[in-house]
């Protein structure tokens, strides 16, 4: 029957897929999130410095690249994983998926950026999340909110959105921000916040495309990133010549991604190099236009539209991983008690 | 039989096996005994008895049924239409009535956002934003298309006569159709609205996007325990409690369908042209339930700056800088996958159809049972499972693209059984038994006989494949990926994941053309199958 012999060859097919696996050139593997992008030619220039080709994997968002690393910690899939950020670090640290290994270009990142004394993990770029304001939504009458205190403000009741910390990462750094300013208090400020019609969603596509001005709702406030003006310049439709949104940088908590080569990794010496090379100028200049993030190393430079448009945070919100680890489900269990319910 | 052929019929049997074996069974039970060694035993009883876990699942189960029943009800009346009536635009019913079925929920849940802002329903007395009653609208949007294709199709080789002679005996229709077609109806109607639940039941994305942050269901509650708490345990746990509800579901349904099944002749009657008032009536509910979301969608495609225009579509084959690959690269991908995943889904859902129809007993119920089950599963819990099973020789595709039409095949597979069984069930015996008298071998007889019926039913089914395959994103999320296999709900994803305009309407522009396509793809299979004499030239 034709119908079984094709089926035959497809079974095949897929056995001889999965029996070429293993090639004969030096191949590192690079586990990432969706998020990461890096311009063509980049990686290629990798190749030609040290003979080693880099592949690339990805995983989903941060959480999901951080569950598929721990589980698959006995038999990795990869050597290096990037794009665990400070919000989930102590995570992995805890899961040991990482082993130390301190880069000679740890020279040109600033230390408070370089969280573990260990060296199990570098830091490549951050970003702060930041709540972003549609411009023309005000004016003298209404002026620009300032920080969080002005947000429980009744001026500006009803405009502000905001992702829920249980299911969105922004929506997490932001509750993070909260907790830095305010400390014990900050169930208070939330339940003012509640009062003053905050909106919540799910994840950053829904507040931002869907309740913001910018994707045509009609909420002037929202949890961002500082660098999303310049993106908005950048994906304009009709060129633009500064972006429709601002920054109230004093309402930015830190996210810093890592790289951390992994335990067990088969290519320790190519996965060392790989880290160097991603702390280098030429991978780090890449970031800001490839992934909308600040580079970590001090000697690259930003590109016009960053320097220009994206707002360099001068004191963000931070808090230490291990303090966040210990106390997340607490925190985000309480914030849906009060906000939610 | 004689051991030949009994060594055949098993062979024939194990493909569907070993394949939902390796690729289903295999890593639900490596996921399951990973996370729930030992100990966490005590962990699972807390958590049935705990009143957040309650709460969730009442919502799940209700929303569900709720879904379901609407879906089912508001279905009659097209599938009336589609099964009776002759009338013009048949092929345009039928795919306007499919396409829903592939868009990413992502975009649906955009373009009911959308409609509910155009009239006004976002907020005030009548906000549906963030409703349950959004939810379902999308469930509905979502599912009436397997409602209306399955049950019309089988609703068509029902024989008319018989509603006609109680007609003229003097019935009312309502009695007609509550004494006579009704009953009839009952194999089609379990078949299909158990599918819709448990799509509903295990759905994902509309429930996170319009049933907004306050609503979990078990499958987000999963999602969230697995990815953002990184409990793989309680994940597993609520995946086990989601399988036995489904486990019961399918059992239900099984023994409706089965104690149902009619023999019929099949009727090649002349339909009827379509009374006027029907054939309106139906358009407008086709329109208010699916018409003005894709009208929307449309819209937003074509919206550029304040004006009209094709620059997002133009702009496709470009690669945004933020995303991997160009939209058209991962069409292309899009394509490939729903082109195996079609041609797996349809072979091992007609073998295992086969076997249903015609094996034993235990053997039947248990093929039908347990091939139901992938769309009972949650992604998250089968992606994870898949990532830590299938990492080693001869099965080391984790890494591997094969991976993703495979998964996409085993949510696939239902959908052809779901058109293939009652089809082969209604084969008349008579017809089977007179070609054996007339001298043809029992091969012969499933060549001549149940193969080419079975091949009509399995347009259906494998357009249906095909329609998932494309748009199916929970699933393909949780596998890991090169960025050059990227598919296109993907990248659509990514798309609406940052800032700028020019990227939304990119990612609308993307969704039109995923719609074109599939409505593209279901013409093409139901066309190259559909010679409607297949059956009788024959004999």
């Amino acid at each position: 029957m034709k119908k079984k012999s094709l089926f035959i060859i497809l079974l095949l097919a897929v056995v001889m897929i999965s029996a070429c696996g293993e090639e004969e050139e030096r191949t590192v593997t690079l586990l990432t999130h969706d998020s990461f992008w890096i311009s063509e030619g980049v990686f290629q220039d990798f190749t030609k410095q040290t003979g080693v080709t880099v592949e690339l994997q990805m995983a989903g968002d941060t959480g999901q690249l951080l569950a598929s690393a721990i589980l698959t910690a006995s038999n990795p899939a990869a050597d290096v994983i990037f794009g665990i950020d400070n919000t989930f670090l102590q995570r992995a640290l805890d899961a040991e998926i990482f082993s130390a290994y301190e880069s000679p270009a740890l020279v040109h990142i600033p230390e408070e950026i370089q969280l573990d004394s260990q060296h199990r993990v570098t830091p490549i770029d951050f970003g702060d999340v930041c709540i972003n304001y549609w411009i023309d939504s005000f004016d003298a009458n209404l002026p620009v909110p300032e920080n969080l205190d002005d947000l429980i403000n009744p001026k500006y009741y009803g405009q502000l959105v905001v992702q829920n910390p249980e299911t969105s990462s922004p929506g997490l750094a932001f509750l993070l921000a909260t907790i830095a300013e305010y400390g014990e208090d900050w169930e208070a400020w939330w339940e003012a916040l509640k009062n003053n019609g905050v909106t919540v969603t799910s994840g950053w596509e829904d507040a931002y495309e869907g309740e913001f001005v910018a994707g045509g709702g009609d909420r002037p406030l929202v949890v961002s990133y500082a660098s999303s003006p310049p993106a908005e310049v950048i994906y304009s439709e009709i060129p633009i010549n500064s972006p429709p949104t601002g920054v109230l940088t004093d309402t930015c908590f830190r996210q810093i991604e890592f790289a951390g080569i992994v335990n067990g990794a088969n290519n320790q010496e190519s996965a060392e190099a790989l880290v160097d090379f991603m702390l280098s100028e030429r991978f780090q200049e890449d970031i800001p236009n490839s992934m909308l993030m600040f580079p970590a190393s001090v000697n690259a430079e930003l590109p016009q539209i960053f320097s220009e448009f994206a707002e360099v945070v001068e004191t963000p919100y931070m808090l230490d991983p291990e303090f966040i680890e210990e106390n997340r489900n607490d925190w985000t269990e309480r914030w849906t008690e009060i906000v939610l319910r | 039989m004689t051991l030949v052929k009994k060594l055949r019929w098993v062979a024939l049997a194990a493909i569907p096996v070993l394949f939902i074996g390796a690729f289903f069974y295999w890593p639900l039970i490596k996921i399951f005994s990973h996370a729930l060694g030992g100990e966490e035993i005590e962990d699972f009883k807390s958590l049935l008895f705990s009143g957040s876990f309650h709460q969730i699942a009442w919502f799940t189960v209700w929303q569900a049924f709720l879904s379901t029943v609407l879906t089912m009800v508001l279905a009659l009346p097209t599938a009336y239409l589609m099964a009776r009536y002759s009338f013009r635009g048949r092929r345009i019913f039928q795919i306007v009535t499919t396409v829903p079925f592939v868009l990413p929920t992502v975009v649906v849940a955009g373009a009911f956002t959308a409609l509910f802002e155009r009239f006004g329903l976002d907020e005030g007395a009548f906000r549906l934003r963030h409703t349950v009653w959004a939810l379902l609208a999308a469930h509905v949007f979502f599912n009436l298309a397997i409602a209306i294709r399955t049950v019309s199709s089988f609703w068509s080789g029902l024989d008319p006569r018989i509603e006609e002679q109680a007609k003229l005996l003097g019935a009312t229709p309502w009695h007609i159709f509550r004494k006579i077609t009704f009953p009839r109806l009952i194999p089609v109607l379990a078949a299909a609205s158990s599918i819709v639940f448990l799509f509903c039941l295990t759905s994902f994305g509309v429930v996170l996007l319009l049933a907004g942050p306050t609503r979990a269901t078990i499958e987000t509650e999963i999602w969230r325990q697995a990815i953002w708490r990184g409990d793989i345990a309680t994940a597993s746990s609520l995946a086990v409690i989601q399988l036995v509800a489904v486990l019961a579901m399918v059992l239900l349904m099984n023994y409706l369908q089965r104690r149902q099944a009619v023999v019929e002749n099949r009727m090649d009657f002349v339909y009827e042209k379509a009374p006027r008032k029907l054939f309106a009536g139906n358009i407008f509910l086709l329109f208010v339930m699916i018409g003005l979301p894709i009208i929307i969608l449309f819209e937003s495609s074509l919206t550029v700056g304040d004006g009209y225009s094709f620059q997002n579509f133009a702009s496709l084959a470009d690669r945004v800088t933020l995303v991997p690959v160009s939209a058209i690269t991962a069409l292309k991908n899009s394509l490939l996958f729903a082109f195996v995943a079609t041609i797996f889904a349809s072979l091992l859902g007609c073998i295992a159809s086969f076997v249903v129809v015609h094996g034993r007993r235990w053997v039947s119920n248990l093929f039908d049972i347990g091939m139901m089950f992938p769309l009972g599963i949650s992604a998250v819990v089968l992606g994870f499972g898949m990532l830590i099973s299938l990492d080693a020789p001869p099965l080391d595709l984790r890494s591997s693209w094969i991976l993703v039409p495979i998964a996409h095949s085993l949510l696939g597979i239902p959908f052809v059984m779901r058109a293939v069984i009652p089809t082969l069930r209604r084969i008349d015996p008579s017809l089977r038994e007179s070609a054996t008298l007339l001298g043809a071998s029992p091969r012969q007889v499933s060549r001549h006989i149940d193969f080419p019926i079975a091949l009509r039913a399995l347009s259906v089914g494998a357009a249906f494949a095909f329609a998932i395959s494309i748009g199916e994103f929970g699933a393909t999320s949780f596998l890991p990926r090169n960025p050059d296999r990227l598919t296109a709900p993907l990248v659509l994803f990514r798309l609406l994941g940052a800032p700028g305009e020019t990227l939304r309407g990119q990612a609308m522009a993307l969704a039109v053309v995923l719609m074109t396509i599939t409505a593209l793809a279901v013409i093409l299979v139901e066309g190259s199958f559909f010679k409607k004499e297949t059956i009788r030239s024959d004999f």
